[in-house]
């Protein structure tokens, strides 16, 4: 899932070699969090401290146990008890920066008028890495998507296709569908994501809005099984017709036989020894 | 030039169509089909041919198969059916390293390997967060290997376009200078082909001792090259007649389509990547943007001609401004990230058994430093991570819009990389080109498309 600012920090702390130093220090000029206004109130000033600061991470699952990730031996790191807990589900807040807050009340104002809540259509917006991306409920996705090509604030003329991505343990959004947008007038770029339930893998198709995603659509349901409702012929497009299975799927095995090295025994691919 | 098409989009007339009457066409019995089919029941009753051309064909630019219904000579409806080269990049990729899926993700469009490779790293660093922490000669040489790729790679469209219509001439002289262009890449990589030279962080090695040079004498002859190529096809009366008015796609249209590349281009629209969303430093090199308004397959040809003339241009001040900069070693002037923990630790060099780990480093982790040796296992068996999250990076690629869609969990390998690739799109607006025109059109519009069936098919 979509890493959090923590996650970044921690990765260039790590890449740095830098040892956090011993003991109370004041926060130096890493830690993301300025000092609270002198009226802010005591709860935010209390949940903007260092040390509360990453808590909800902790209540998220944990992905990783000790210090490589290894599934199959022991950890002799010393670090066999530390726990990676998933990142959490990032809801960026306004302002997202660039020209995203643009984008998102560009959107908003063409929502409202259609009479649509702009939270009736998007869960939530992400702004990471530069990238604006708008999760978009899937019964609302083809009206979203018109709102973008058509408003002339937003016009995003190209759709670059489908890209589907399979989180098998995201319970209940298991498969998503992702919509790069351009922008040719404003030169922008924007993407929307729409998440299922692997139990009922159905989004509306956008070849009525961007024609463009008629195969793209096709490949995506070829290899995730995501339905795309309305396509006008949604058929398997890599593989043959009579294929069993959608092969991008993370229960979909890559498949390979193990291979011998002089004398030892290499495992396929996918049996090999991996760090999560 | 669409009409409209007599089936609805699904299969079911398909599956009368193959009841009829069955012809196979073994290569100069075209008229004696055509007659045989005119007489026939079927075609007085308004029945039509369903035809099947490839996916082993030699006009369809590799393993493409369409599948064609006519009316005597006119097509009436196009079906392309792709997937014959489908290997599982995309899939594979989820089980290595992240600097491993460099050597996977070049093979998807072998004709503009370099590409790939930059669209994927160039997503990878964005995860990672040091978009600007790459040392500016691995951005110069970049530049220089995407502008003599996108050469062989135009030089790859335009040279079989001509054999596709019967011009042997047309694919020699454009296959040399072919070939002196894959020549250089060779030199530089060691490959002709699926280099695996960008990488995440950088550049796989430095140029080699003798390049520029290479490359100056290489710009040197080419544009005699490329003014031959002009004067054997600009005006010449069969290429003309064959390519201009053909396959027909105006703006609009490719906007729907999501038509980008030369084909926007010669549909009027100066869009390109590398001055409207630069990257790797293309806002500092001084390069136009050729444009045409004919919106066929012949102003496809002129459009790829002219970024030939205009790829020499960007590659003068590459090699300009890597001689200013000289080859004061590795050390001073890097291509590769200076972040141990992302950039490989070994320096490349040449052994009597080929490239590898040079015996400095062999060495100095062997013999010297076991935390050296330790570094060295870990990063290269295992990898580095990188930040869980998502990244969409877009590259002007010689055909088009080329995305690389990289998702990450945080972990050592690539949760899913998806390349969205100009050939796919464009392949879908094969339909748009073709219905209603003439059999024989439809080699020159499938070409002009410029499609490379191992990134339509990944």
């Amino acid at each position: 899932m979509s890493g959090p600012d923590e996650t970044r920090k921690a990765g260039s702390e790590q890449t740095q070699g830098a040892q956090a130093p011993q003991g109370p220090v004041p926060p130096g000029p890493a830690t993301p969090a300025a000092p609270p206004a002198p009226g802010t109130p005591p709860e935010e000033e209390e949940a903007s401290l260092p040390a509360r600061l990453g808590e909800e991470r902790l209540a998220e699952p944990v992905v990783r146990m000790g210090l490589f990730g290894s599934h199959d031996i022991p950890d002799t790191s010393g670090y066999g008890l530390l726990r990676v807990h998933q990142a959490p589900l990032l809801d960026s807040p306004r302002p997202y920066g660039s020209y995203f807050d643009e984008i998102a009340d560009a959107l908003g104002a063409a929502l409202e008028a259609a009479g649509t809540g702009f939270s009736d259509a998007i869960e939530r917006v992400v702004a990471d890495r530069g990238e604006l991306t708008f999760y978009v409920r899937r019964e609302r996705l083809p009206e979203v998507a018109a709102k973008f090509r058509d408003d002339p604030a937003l016009r995003f003329e190209l759709c670059g296709g489908v890209s589907g991505v399979h989180y098998p343990d995201d319970a209940g959004r298991e498969l998503h569908a992702v919509y790069h947008l351009l922008s040719i007038t404003h030169n922008r770029r924007v993407r929307l994501e729409v998440a299922v339930p692997d139990a009922d893998p159905h989004i509306p198709s956008l070849v009525g809005v961007y024609p463009a995603v008629n195969w793209h659509e096709r490949e995506t349901w070829d290899f995730f099984g995501i339905v795309f409702d309305g396509h006008p012929a949604l058929t398997r497009i890599e593989m043959p017709d009579d294929w069993k299975g959608h092969p991008q799927r993370k229960d979909y095995p890559l498949g390979g036989i193990p291979v011998e090295y002089r004398g030892a025994k290499i495992p396929a691919p996918d049996e090999r020894r991996h760090y999560s | 030039m669409t009409t409209g098409t007599p089936h609805a989009a699904g299969g079911a007339s398909d599956a009368d169509a193959a009841e009829g009457r069955v012809y196979t066409v073994s290569g100069e019995d075209w008229d004696e089909v055509v007659s045989a089919a005119l007489q026939s029941d079927d075609f007085q009753s308004g029945e039509r041919i369903v035809l099947n051309m490839g996916p082993q064909h030699p006009s369809t630019h590799g393993v493409l198969r369409l599948i064609l219904t006519l009316e005597g000579e006119t097509v009436v409806e196009i079906r392309p059916s792709i997937g014959y080269l489908h290997t599982g990049i995309e899939k594979t990729m989820e089980y290595r390293t992240w600097t491993q899926g460099v050597t996977l993700c070049t093979r998807a469009d072998y004709l503009m390997p370099i590409f790939n490779e930059a669209a994927y790293c160039l997503a990878v660093e964005r995860l990672l967060g040091i978009e600007d922490k790459i040392p500016e000669r691995a951005q110069i040489i970049r530049v220089l290997m995407m502008e003599i790729n996108r050469i062989s790679s135009h030089l790859g469209g335009i040279a079989p376009m001509g054999l596709e219509l019967g011009a042997t001439t047309i694919y020699t002289q454009g296959a040399r200078l072919r070939e002196r262009t894959l020549d250089l890449l060779e030199l530089i990589t060691g490959l002709r082909m699926n280099h695996g030279f960008i990488r995440p962080g950088g550049v796989a090695q430095d140029l080699p001792p003798g390049a520029l040079e290479a490359i100056r004498a290489y710009l040197d002859d080419a544009p005699e090259f490329v003014r031959d190529l002009h004067k054997l096809i600009d005006a010449n009366p069969i290429f003309v007649g064959r390519n201009k008015g053909v396959a027909y796609l105006d703006l609009a249209s490719c906007m729907a389509l999501g038509v980008t590349g030369p084909m926007l281009r010669s549909a009027g629209l100066p869009w390109d990547l590398r001055k409207s969303q630069p990257y790797c430093g293309y806002q500092t090199y001084e390069f136009d943007v050729p444009v045409n308004d004919m919106a066929d397959a012949y102003g496809r040809y002129l459009i790829r001609m002219d970024e030939i003339d205009e790829s020499m241009r960007i590659i003068r001040q590459a090699i300009d401004r890597l001689a200013d900069r000289g080859s004061p070693g590795p050390d001073k002037d890097p291509v590769m990230i200076p972040d141990a923990k992302i950039g490989w630790p070994s320096r490349l060099s040449l052994g009597p058994d080929g490239l590898g780990p040079s015996p400095e480093h062999i060495a100095h982790i062997m013999g010297q430093s076991m935390e050296a040796l330790i570094h060295h296992f870990k990063l290269v068996t295992e990898g580095f991570r990188v930040p869980a999250g998502q990244a969409y990076v877009a590259i002007e690629s010689p055909r088009g819009e080329l995305g690389a869609h990289v998702v990450s969990d945080g972990g050592t390998r690539p949760y899913r990389v998806h390349l969205r690739d100009p050939s796919f799109n464009h392949l879908q607006s094969a339909a748009a080109l073709c219905e209603g025109g003439q059999v024989a059109d439809l080699i020159p519009a499938i070409a002009s498309l410029d499609p490379v069936m191992g990134g339509v098919d990944r």
